[in-house]
């Protein structure tokens, strides 16, 4: 009754295939001798050592693992947070309007919410003088507004497969609503937090639009070196890059579909 | 303890999500002007004016932008949609301990690197590129075919990009759907063509609109695809806010067509949270 037929299987290969094999061609390609990018000469590693030498390069890359860092923690505090109001608190007044925000940057295109950032920031710095130069902090701003709606879909998810009881029984043993917090939730979330937190670096890290608007003259993030280098054209130090972008990105969600799976198979 | 938790995020939100579509609005009717930052000052009645607005209904450019961009995010969702569901369908009947690798094998390119998923079909779909080099080795055409700068090349980086959008939650709506239904189906005399067409589909409505508009929303919107794999022939709206805003510097033009764009998009928003509100779907 539930077996798949050929055409289902096929078409599961088929769409398996389509999204995977550019990606592993790229990664192929990295490791090609030519300095034409798509005529295979040879197999070699050297687009990986210039990248290693390359300083505008590396100097992006620190910036993005910095900006991601920041703006994942502030992001896993405030998705902790949301998540824990939508789920845990019953109603409240302005319930509908926090579900909204929390949901909204989901789908939000991100010329939109890069734009608008951008616009906010101008604002703010000729009313009251902040935040001057833009770079690291209103990256990190931008990034952490739309991350945040991503931890708190998986803190709300995982908030729903855990027993309230169990919080239930420390109010009634008479913890103070911050102790049940600390001593019981907080524990049985942090594989949930971890994981939001990787997925939300990951996000950052990621992200050309958004940080482009948001970024000032002196801060430029690795994706940006990526965006104007592969506008010019294809070259085999940026095939060598991206897969690394690849495989990093790959190891995190990884990682955090890890920590997710193996709580919800206890 | 609950006064925070529900303040902090809310507070935040509030000032870095929704406040700055209102500095948008107020931009989008002052005149743009040539100093830093590039537009008068709302603050002032007396600027006030519908000029952008103006502009937007009155330049072809900007009507065929939108126009554009909803078409081809139309298009793009019903392929995605045509690929991702019998994708979706085959994951959720097969084997339960199996579901799990197929789901992890559609989510991790969902988080993975946008930018350079669509950079590895520059490097296929270019006049000199795999797909062309490969063809003309065998000898199948002589000259390259233009498979990059045009529209086919937008689709296929849209249906490409935003396919685990479309795969996730019509697998959460198929896997949820009971097998004793259609086994009821099958016991009153259904064949299962007519079961499929009766039941699983009308049961996996859910998972397609929400699939639908996660897909179309982005994608209406997108910059990046466009701007690398399209050509100049059908701009879309994402693309030339961008060119408003980094390349001509006309700050009030870019912000009303964020509000022309923001406003196409809120109706698609509202459903899509009326239909979360009903199935979550990436819980």
């Amino acid at each position: 009754m539930r077996r798949n037929s050929a055409f289902l299987l096929t078409a599961l290969g088929a769409g398996y295939a389509f999204l995977y094999l550019p990606v592993l061609l790229l990664i192929l390609f990295s490791f090609n001798e030519s300095r034409l990018v798509t005529v295979w000469s040879g197999f070699s590693a050297k687009w990986y050592g210039e990248l290693a030498r390359n300083e505008r390069i590396l100097d992006a890359a620190w910036l993005s693992v910095t900006v991601a860092a920041v703006s994942a923690t502030v992001a896993t505090a405030l998705g902790l947070m949301g998540g824990m109001a939508l789920r845990r608190f019953g109603g409240f007044r302005g319930r509908a309007l926090l579900a909204g925000l929390l949901a909204a940057p989901l789908v939000m295109p991100e010329v939109l919410s890069g734009l608008s950032l951008l616009l906010l920031f101008v604002s703010l710095d000729q009313l009251v003088g902040w935040p001057g130069e833009r770079g690291f902090a209103t990256i990190v701003i931008a990034h952490a507004t739309f991350t945040t709606a991503y931890v708190a879909v998986i803190v709300q998810a995982r908030l729903k497969l855990l027993d309230p009881a169990l919080e239930e029984a420390a109010h009634d043993l008479g913890a103070p609503p911050w102790r049940a917090f600390v001593g019981v939730t907080l524990p049985m979330l942090a594989p949930g937090l971890a994981a939001g937190w990787l997925l939300a670096f990951t996000l950052s890290l990621d992200d050309l639009v958004i940080a482009s608007f948001t970024s000032g003259p002196g801060a430029t993030t690795l994706p940006m070196v990526v965006f104007s280098s592969v506008r010019l054209g294809l070259s085999p130090q940026i095939n060598a890059l991206a897969s690394l972008f690849v495989l990093a990105a790959t190891l995190l969600v990884g990682a955090a579909l890890w920590l997710l799976g193996r709580r919800s198979a206890e | 303890m609950r006064r925070w938790f529900i303040g902090l995020p809310l507070v935040w939100l509030l000032l870095f999500f929704a406040a700055p579509f209102l500095i948008v609005a107020a931009i989008s009717i002052v005149p743009a002007i040539n100093a830093s930052p590039p537009f008068e000052s709302p603050l002032d009645p007396a600027k006030w004016t519908l000029d952008s607005y103006r502009l937007l209904i009155s330049d072809d450019l900007y009507i065929a932008a939108f126009g554009n961009a909803l078409r081809i995010a139309f298009t793009s969702t019903l392929i995605a949609l045509l690929i991702g569901y019998p994708m979706a369908y085959a994951m959720a009947r097969a084997e339960p301990r199996r579901r799990g690798v197929l789901v992890m094998l559609v989510v991790i390119p969902f988080w993975t690197s946008f930018l350079i998923r669509v950079y590895a079909w520059m490097q296929l779909l270019q006049p000199s590129g795999l797909i062309n080099s490969a063809l003309m080795g065998v000898g199948v055409i002589a000259e390259p075919l233009p498979l990059m700068a045009n529209e086919f090349a937008v689709h296929l980086g849209l249906v490409y990009s935003y396919l685990p959008f479309m795969v996730l939650p019509l697998y959460a709506a198929l896997e949820r759907l009971d097998p004793a239904l259609l086994e009821a189906a099958h016991d009153l005399g259904a064949r299962p063509y007519s079961a499929f067409w009766r039941v699983t589909l009308p049961l996996s409505l859910p998972g397609i609109v929400a699939g639908c508009l996660l897909v179309f929303i982005p994608a209406a919107g997108e910059f990046i695809i466009p701007d690398l794999l399209g050509g100049p022939d059908s701009p879309m709206i994402g693309k030339i806010l961008w060119t408003e805003f980094f390349n001509n510097r006309d700050w009030p033009t870019a912000s009303a067509l964020a509000i022309g764009l923001l406003v196409l998009l809120v109706t698609p928003i509202l459903a899509f949270q009326a239909v979360e509100r009903k199935a979550p779907v990436r819980a």
